[in-house]
């Protein structure tokens, strides 16, 4: 699981039906000390995040499970929206996977 | 799920058998702002998307709870089109 | 399984359901001499570890499912174990 910040939403009518009714954020990862980590990705979400709420994600086929037994063809949920967090701040490096990403993009 | 654009089409004839009648596009994962990010990759279209749309991409074996995509061996499928991101 | 720092924890009221009691730790992959490595990932703790120590994360659903205790719950992340310090240099 991640930290991300929900920096919006998409709208879509044409979809799969397993995501009839779900809210599509957009999030930017964070790291402990916020800054951002890597690219934006949409989530479903799961527990009424919105704009502006920082948020922690699942990533995975476990992303799927919030909605059991339906089933949402999806990659990334937000699971839970965070009242605070607390670190003793070790520096953080971006993903190497993702600073690869942002260094093409 | 990400973000991309649909830059192409894919054919292939020799393929998985389970693959047969897919509808292979080729992608390029895009920011919210719609800049192309990383390496392009190949979706299953289950929505009928078409050229220049953007669309949601799921990948791993999540891409497999789509419709119609059980037990295919595939790691990427394209999920829904954006009519609109919306950002602050 | 990876190497990982512990170096903070989360609180959220709302949160998945499956997630109630868990524990949720912040934590910072390191390299065997203890750089950061990648993004920070948030994780249950099955093990009662703290801030500070030095610990082993697993980034598996399944995995990070049983150490929870819930199956079905929507975790890709668990602390399974406490490196002893001695064992590693710092």
């Amino acid at each position: 699981m991640q930290l991300a910040r929900v920096i919006g939403n998409v709208v879509s009518t044409a979809k799969d039906p397993g995501l009839a009714g779900c809210t599509l954020l957009v999030l930017q990862p964070l790291s402990a000390s916020r800054e951002k980590v890597g690219a934006p990705l949409v989530a479903v979400d799961s527990v009424g995040a919105g704009a502006g709420e920082d948020v922690f994600f699942v990533r995975g086929r476990e992303a799927a499970f919030p909605f059991h037994p339906r089933v949402v063809p999806t990659d990334a949920s937000v699971t839970g929206i965070c009242d605070h967090w607390s670190s003793e701040a070790v520096a953080s490096t971006p993903a190497r996977r993702a600073s690869r990403r942002s260094s093409k993009g | 799920m990400i973000l991309a654009k649909v830059v192409g089409t894919v054919v292939a004839t020799r393929k998985d058998d389970r693959l047969v009648g897919s509808k292979l596009l080729l992608v390029q994962p895009v920011s919210p702002d719609g800049e192309a990010r990383g390496a392009s990759l190949v979706a299953v279209d289950t929505v009928d998307a078409g050229a220049a749309e953007t669309v949601l991409v799921v990948s791993g074996s999540s891409a497999r709870m789509a419709a119609g995509l059980t037990d295919r061996p595939i790691d990427a499928a394209i999920v829904g089109i954006v009519d609109a991101v919306e950002t602050d | 399984m990876r190497l990982a720092r512990v170096i903070g924890s989360v609180v959220a009221t709302r949160k998945d359901r499956t997630l109630e009691g868990a524990k949720l730790l912040l934590t910072q992959p390191v390299d065997r001499d203890g750089r950061p490595v990648g993004a920070t990932q948030l994780a249950v703790d099955a093990v009662g570890a703290g801030v500070g120590e030095l610990v082993l994360l697993v980034l598996e659903g399944r995995a990070a499912g049983a150490a929870l205790g819930r199956r079905a719950a929507p975790v890709d992340a668990a602390l399974v174990g406490i490196v002893d310090s001695n064992g590693l240099a710092d």
